[in-house]
């Protein structure tokens, strides 16, 4: 999708989309849609209905594939949370008392807006998985994959239960653990030494630049917001009776409720292009250590099964048995190794690409926005001081 | 009034232009479905009904969120906005004519009170007397005569005396040579404070003949404002058209924009701005004043700021053109005090100062250099710099020898009783003044309904500013906030840049740290503008709502003692009657004496009220007139800082955009 889609040749053999979206009460139902040629779909064109669990399923079905340890596998799209929205929500009919009409109207207007971006947000994110996975060489031909595209029926893959999750969360401390170890060996193949310097280090920044990206864009919200409830103080003010300062006074709420729209739009792209980019980023460039994390892992095994071919040796005793692990060690860790480094490679590609198309946007919005406030602004003084 | 429609006329295709770039905003919504059905969804959901409503999700959508847009799609959206604002663009331009009609409505009822006013005390003189007033200056003597009257009607009217004059007058209103001479007849007459009006006298005439001078038609002079005003506003009536002439050969002398309110003829709102405007900016040269270099003096807990108080004027009542004395806070409240005792009963809105600060003075004292005691500083010398500027922007204000001593003596005597005043009390005192106002209007059962309905207008004008003041204050927060989180994206975006392997896109990160850099200082001078030109203004109306409520209590509070004094004469009456009845004729002689004397005050305390009464109005007046001229100026100067800060974001963005182009 658009975030993203730079490099992601959508070609007539695999084009996935999703093409509708439904919000119930604690749950979205996307309406995948896949056009392909490929032989093994019984048509060339069908939608089914999956709930972001089926995605997670998915993503953790080429996660637990050793086949794909050698690719950076697309990260999987962030929970749907609306939980913020329904609390204002709340909120809202809480004090619809002790509100003005007008205010009560502006906060829903507030409150829908939001309520829409971030739907349409977690929209995106899950697309943007499926077409990465779509445009993905290997990934694409995943049985996983075309059974999430095409069977027309739930899935019921069932959230993990406490027992796995733990489970993950070993996992977790045990890889991260590994994470230490391989961060402070020094890799003999430079180009990967190189990656693993690089991906430690980005990844901490892009972490730190998508919190502050995010903070710096709920205040210029708020900030919209505020312009908003001033513009509407404004027109109270404005609409007492019919004095030349009450005239005045309207005029300047007319153009604070222009200039807040304007306002809050900026807050919306640079959300979009800025702070969705380095989000994404962020996952992707987990990703991206992961893949690091199996390759040197493999190394690892691969070093040990070294070893233990060389004790068995030593004893002479079970030569063979050591030689045949040997050389699978050796031979998954140059796999993985090939398919790390051009995915690594392809990694950089598409980030380098995409920060591209999206700072350009974001400047052209910035762009287009301020000379929107801009002209709002000189109109408006052009009204004011004419009939002052 | 003409102008004015013209002007809203063309400005309408910049104006359309102006919706332009947003009607693209807009069209993310005008995928309609999208819009519209989530919001159904929505309150669905608060009904925890799972009914579905579909975000019409297709890509196409997407698209817009993400700001690449299919060009056939916008077309459409953009021409449907189009004739939404075509016919918006009609209703406006109706609106605007009807504006001419509502104006002239407002003007005949309000020019109503006015002529009754003018009844009621004041000397009316028309505009005939012009031309005389250009005469006496060239003559001297005749000016000096002339003099006081122009000068001291206001400070007449404080005393006691002045009704004895001004009856004669009113037989005889449309003279101006008969009513310098009454004044000049009047004065000695008058013998409460003959050496203050001499010496006022005296030291105001070459203030009015200068005047006179500069204006190079002959206008009213201001000091003659208030006499003028009324006769301005009868003469409207028959000649509107003379009046417009003269507006428009005045016109092009006016000199540079500016703030002060000055004596100002009450002319109604009616003639447009543009001439009152220029008579005020005829008053801002006669005295400016202001207060600078604020500067704590002392340590701990005794110390306290001290302000430079610098008076630039060609009034010839002050020894000097220019002028600086050193005041501390304290002394700005010493003065309110002296001038809200002498003037207040008297029925003027005196200003109020800002109030004291428990909170931001100990900060202060503390030494913390931290920017919210740098704000608070900057903010008290605002404040107290517009409230010195209204004072002697007051006609009657500016010829009180307090203000005098204040602007000018080398030391004054340290105002002790202000120290006991704190913040809370003085708010307190505030607030207790209008809840008596509006205990006792149930009481007085109002019979004038004009001073009914200002009353309820200040009421809810004073809310209806509260609020904005406090969302105001949330945008500065707001903004500061903003302003922070910006400054620290710009490091993460700096260091992000340092880690990115791809040159390009490195140079390109740490080019975007700059802009974002330099969009904190933009924020940051935004929330000084939000603090300085918006909230402040608010903030002083407040404090002067605060105080017109004050002077309708003045009102209130000088009619309360004439139905005392009525009461109290009704029961001397009774106390005479039961004497009779009882024939007493010993005691009698005394109860007679009493019910004189008792009449007498009847009759003066109800004068006193009718005077107070007129003030009042005189000064509401006023009050609003000046409150649309400061709004707006301080409007135009909060979005013109708006403008020019769009103009540097435009600039900063276009100097990132080829570097954002250029990665690769």
């Amino acid at each position: 999708s658009a975030v993203l889609n730079v490099d992601l040749q959508t070609d007539a053999m695999l084009q996935v989309d999703i093409s509708d979206a439904l919000s119930e009460r604690d749950k979205v139902k996307f309406t995948v849609h896949t056009k392909s040629t490929l032989p093994n779909f019984k048509q060339n064109e069908f939608s089914v209905v999956r709930q972001h669990e089926e995605f997670i399923w998915l993503h953790d079905s080429f996660v637990e594939n050793e086949e794909y340890a050698g690719y950076i596998i697309p990260p999987a799209p962030p929970r749907p949370d609306f939980d913020a929205s329904r609390e204002k929500l709340q909120k809202l009919g809480e004090g619809e008392g002790s509100m003005t009409k007008e205010e009560f109207t502006k906060m829903k207007q507030e409150l829908e807006a939001e309520y829409l971006a971030i739907f349409k947000k977690t929209v995106a994110m899950h697309e943007v998985f499926l077409c990465r996975v779509a445009a993905h060489p290997v990934l694409r031909k995943d049985l996983n994959f075309h059974v999430f595209l095409e069977y027309n029926q739930d899935l019921s893959v069932r959230g993990k239960n406490k027992k796995e999750k733990l489970e993950d969360f070993f996992k977790n401390v045990v890889k991260s653990a590994d994470g230490v170890l391989v961060a402070g060996v020094k890799d003999v193949d430079d180009f990967f030494e190189h990656e693993k310097t690089f991906l430690l280090e980005y990844h901490n920044r892009v972490k730190d630049a998508s919190a502050k990206s995010d903070r710096m864009i709920r205040s210029h919200k708020n900030a919209a917001d505020d312009i908003n409830r001033i513009a509407s103080s404004l027109y109270t003010l404005g609409t007492q009776d019919s004095t030349d300062l009450c005239k005045f006074f309207l005029k300047v709420s007319e153009l604070f409720e222009k200039t807040r729209k304007i306002e809050a739009r900026i807050a919306a792209d640079e959300d979009l292009k800025l702070a969705d980019l380095l989000k994404y980023y962020l996952r992707e460039s987990q990703a991206a250590k992961d893949l690091l994390y199996r390759r040197s892992r493999a190394l690892v095994d691969y070093e040990n099964a070294n070893k233990a071919l060389d004790k068995a040796r030593a004893k002479n005793r079970d030569v063979l048995q050591a030689e045949t692990s040997q050389q699978l060690c050796c031979h998954k860790f140059e796999k993985i190794s090939e398919s790390a480094k051009q995915e690594l490679i392809d990694f950089k590609t598409r980030r380098v690409a995409a920060f591209r198309k999206n700072l350009v946007e974001l400047a052209e919005l910035e762009l287009k926005h301020a000379k929107g406030n801009l002209q709002l602004l000189q109109g408006c003084l052009g009204i004011l001081k004419g009939n002052t | 009034m003409d102008t004015t429609l013209t002007s809203d006329v063309s400005m309408k295709p910049p104006s359309d232009i102006m919706n332009d770039p947003l009607i693209e905003p807009m069209s993310s919504q005008t995928e309609n479905k999208p819009a519209s059905e989530p919001s159904d969804d929505f309150f669905d959901l608060t009904n925890n009904v799972s009914v579905v409503a579909a975000a019409a999700t297709k890509s196409d959508d997407f698209v817009d969120i993400l700001g690449s847009e299919t060009g056939a799609q916008r077309g459409e959206v953009v021409k449907a906005d189009v004739t939404v604002e075509a016919t918006i663009d009609k209703s406006e331009v109706t609106a605007g004519i009807t504006d001419p009609l509502s104006q002239q409505e407002a003007k005949q009822t309000s020019t109503a009170p006015v002529i009754d006013l003018s009844g009621d005390s004041q000397p009316v003189t028309s505009k005939i007397a012009n031309p005389l007033v250009d005469l006496f200056s060239d003559a001297p003597p005749a000016a000096e005569a002339k003099k006081p009257s122009s000068a001291n009607v206001d400070l007449f009217d404080d005393e006691e005396g002045s009704d004895i004059f001004a009856e004669p007058l009113q037989t005889k209103p449309a003279k101006q040579l008969q009513k310098s001479l009454f004044v000049t007849a009047g004065g000695p007459l008058q013998d409460s404070k003959p050496a203050n009006i001499f010496s006022q006298a005296a030291a105001s005439t070459p203030s009015v003949t200068s005047t006179v001078n500069s204006k190079s038609n002959g206008v009213h002079s201001e000091e003659e404002g208030d006499i003028f005003a009324e006769a301005t506003v009868e003469l409207s009536l028959d000649s509107p058209r003379n009046e417009r002439k003269k507006e428009a050969i005045a016109k092009p002398s006016a000199p540079t924009p500016t703030s002060l309110p000055a004596a100002a003829s009450l002319t109604k709102p009616q003639p447009p701005l543009e001439e009152e405007e220029e008579e005020e900016e005829e008053d801002k040269f006669d005295i400016f004043v202001s207060v600078k270099d604020p500067e704590k003096i002392g340590d701990g807990m005794n110390a306290y700021m001290a302000y430079k108080v610098s008076t630039q004027t060609t009034l010839p009542m002050f020894r000097n053109k220019t002028f600086t004395v050193r005041r501390r806070f304290s002394d700005f409240l010493g003065l309110y005090e002296k001038l809200s005792e002498k003037h207040g009963p008297n029925g003027f809105i005196v200003p109020p100062p800002p109030e004291k600060s428990l909170l931001g003075m100990t900060k202060v004292k503390v030494g913390k250099e931290d920017s919210s005691s740098t704000d608070f500083v900057e903010r008290r010398r605002g404040a107290l710099e517009r409230y010195l500027q209204r004072v002697v922007n007051h006609p009657s204000l500016l010829q009180d020898p307090d203000v005098r001593e204040f602007l000018e003596r080398e030391e004054l005597p340290r105002a002790v009783s202000t120290q006991a005043l704190s913040g809370a009390g003085f708010l307190k005192m505030i607030n207790k003044a209008t809840d008596a106002v509006s205990k006792m209007t149930i009481k007085m059962n109002e019979s004038d309904v004009w001073f009914e309905e200002k009353l309820q207008e200040v009421e809810s004008a004073d809310q209806q500013f509260r609020k904005l003041h406090a969302l105001v204050e949330s945008l500065v927060v707001h903004r500061k906030e903003l302003s922070l989180n910006t400054a620290s994206f710009a490091k993460s975006a700096a260091m992000l840049g340092s880690a990115e392997d791809n040159t390009a896109l490195s140079r390109a990160l740490s080019q975007l740290a700059e802009v974002e850099d330099k969009m904190e200082q933009l924020h940051q001078e935004q929330a000084a503008n939000d603090t300085f030109t918006f909230a402040e203004m608010i903030a002083d109306y407040i404090r002067l709502l605060g105080a017109v409520r004050g002077s309708f209590d003045h009102r209130m509070k000088a009619w309360q003692r004439w139905q005392d004094a009525q009461s109290m004469l009704q029961k001397k009456r009774e106390t005479e009657a039961k004497l009779l009845w009882a024939n007493k004729p010993d005691k009698l002689q005394l109860a007679k004496e009493e019910i004189a004397e008792w009449e007498a005050k009847v009759t003066q305390y109800e004068r006193d009220f009718e005077r107070v009464s007129a003030t009042v109005r005189k000064e509401v007046i006023r009050f609003e007139r000046e409150k649309t001229k400061n709004c707006k100026r301080q409007i135009i100067k909060y979005l013109e800082c708006l403008l020019q800060s769009q103009q540097q974001l435009i600039k900063y963005w276009e100097a990132f955009l080829p570097e954002a182009k250029a990665i690769a």
